[in-house]
């Protein structure tokens, strides 16, 4: 008897937040544009394009990350053809250094310039990764033992590596950054990051 | 029946004790924090923000800038020198500023209007470092807030201009942008994540803005100082690799327009007390 109410109430859910995805911004168009230009002022000139919203970021803020099929479609179209691959081919590099780029969040931040180092991938901010670090996020599904669940097979590497290059290529509106597309990590510590988790002998692949 | 539950149990407990362990020390960091809270709760006169607001009492009251007067003849909305229950009220329309204000926009008002001072100045350096105290002008919005302490939002909202203010707010809130491509929904608009160890508020959901947002300004334990809600945002900009947003600025006071809203009904403790 119980289970036909929360039936009910589950597909009124899914009902409401289709609606929701439709939803367009009562905003007329460009005064939140002119609102964050103005917003600010002192921003530096290599900041400034930072302001403004590509296509990708406009379609997934309209349908607030919820995009309908053909807009989603044509996300993952574009985003897909900015992926540029390792020059020779491989794309697991140091599992040792993808474990260091996990951890740190350095990088882009206003009081980041001149920057003193690389910048990092921090990656345990939003996932689990090795069973070691327990600080960690949860704005991302867990990545512990992502290789050895998918059996390390070679498909699954590269489809990490572009997961890594341009989330949107595989799941448009994803809430990662385009890490390889916006240039926050080189194609280098991308292979590193695709090592701490599809290398075998990675701390994220043990027990 | 028992026995099924127990089974499953077990298999749960199994599949899931890597989860289980990181589970259990972040339920420790959480009860001790939880701790410090209600040790806080029991001695409210304990929270540091509330020397802050005391500074702000005196500098309301002091005569200062170039016209050498008090902000006690600031409408803060509710009348000249009114303070008690008026941020509880806000953001509002102004109509002699013609504009949504909230309390630290409005002090920048008055601040210029009454006292003379240069808001161009004024916004210049408006937070203060890790480990300086909250500038003047946040001192004075730590104390307008905790007038209304125990008051709940009943910010009204329904002049056209607020709306309007309120629906950008909401459009900037889902706004994606920077190298990073993030925006407030990214982290703050589903219940129960976390950064590394840090809960995240689900501000989009009313139900968790009206618990959180009542405790701005805060005493941020991490940076030992007041934190305002403009700060907050501020500060919030920064992480998304976002330049410095503005103090006053349309966009600031829309967003905090927005969680307001959000936050209808629920009760402001202010200065609250954060990590």
């Amino acid at each position: 008897m119980k289970k036909l109410p929360l039936a009910i109430v589950s597909v009124a859910v899914i009902a409401g937040s289709a609606a929701l995805a439709q939803q367009k911004s009562t905003v007329p168009p460009g005064v939140a544009d002119a609102a964050i230009k103005a917003a600010f002022p002192g921003a530096p000139e290599q900041f400034v394009p930072r302001l403004s919203q590509d296509e990708t970021m406009k379609q997934c803020s309209a349908s607030h990350n919820n995009p309908p099929k053909e807009v989603a479609d044509a996300i993952q179209k574009r985003e897909k053809a900015t992926i540029e691959y390792p020059a020779d081919g491989k794309f697991i590099g140091d599992w040792k250094k993808g474990e260091a780029l996990a951890q740190n969040g350095y990088g882009m931040r206003f009081t980041d310039y001149p920057p003193a180092r690389a910048n990092g991938g921090n990656c345990y901010a939003c996932h689990q990764i090795t069973k070691q670090e327990v600080s960690y996020g949860t704005l991302g599904p867990s990545l512990y033992q992502y290789g050895k669940l998918r059996d390390f097979k070679e498909a699954e590497v590269k489809a990490v590596y572009e997961k890594i290059y341009n989330s949107h290529a595989a799941l448009p509106c994803s809430n990662m950054p385009r890490f390889g597309t916006n240039k926050v990590l080189t194609i280098e510590q991308i292979k590193d990051a695709v090592a701490l988790l599809m290398s075998p002998d990675s701390p994220a692949n043990k027990d | 029946m028992k026995s099924t539950t127990a089974i499953f149990a077990a298999v749960c407990i199994g599949a899931l004790s890597a989860i289980g362990v990181a589970i259990a020390q972040d339920a420790e960091t959480e009860k001790a924090i939880e701790r410090y809270r209600q040790m806080l709760k029991e001695d409210p006169w304990s929270n540091p923000g509330l020397l802050d607001s005391d500074r702000g009492e005196a500098l309301w009251k002091t005569p200062r800038g170039p016209k050498n007067v008090s902000l006690e003849q600031c409408d803060l909305g509710k009348g000249p020198g009114k303070v008690e229950g008026a941020f509880a009220e806000l953001p509002r329309y102004f109509k002699d500023a013609d504009r949504v204000m909230d309390v630290e926009t409005r002090l920048l008002w008055c601040m210029e209007k009454l006292q003379g001072f240069n808001a161009a100045d004024l916004v210049k350096r408006p937070h203060p470092g890790g480990g300086q105290p909250v500038k003047e002008l946040g001192a004075i919005a730590t104390w307008i807030a905790n007038q209304s302490s125990g008051q709940k939002f009943a910010a009204k909202l329904d002049h056209p201009k607020e709306k309007e203010v309120v629906a950008l707010g909401e459009d900037l809130f889902f706004r994606r942008s920077g190298p990073f491509d993030f925006s407030c929904a990214t982290c703050h608009a589903a219940e129960g994540l976390r950064i590394r160890l840090q809960g995240l508020p689900y501000l989009a959901d009313p139900k968790e803005a009206r618990k959180v947002v009542g405790e701005w300004p805060a005493y941020r334990v991490s940076s030992t100082h007041v934190m305002t809600m403009q700060h907050r945002l501020y500060d919030c900009y920064w992480q998304m690799r976002m330049p410095e947003l503005q103090m006053g600025s349309d966009a600031s006071v829309a967003l905090i327009a927005y969680l307001t809203k959000q936050a209808t009904g629920g009760e402001i403790a202010a200065p609250g007390l954060k990590r």
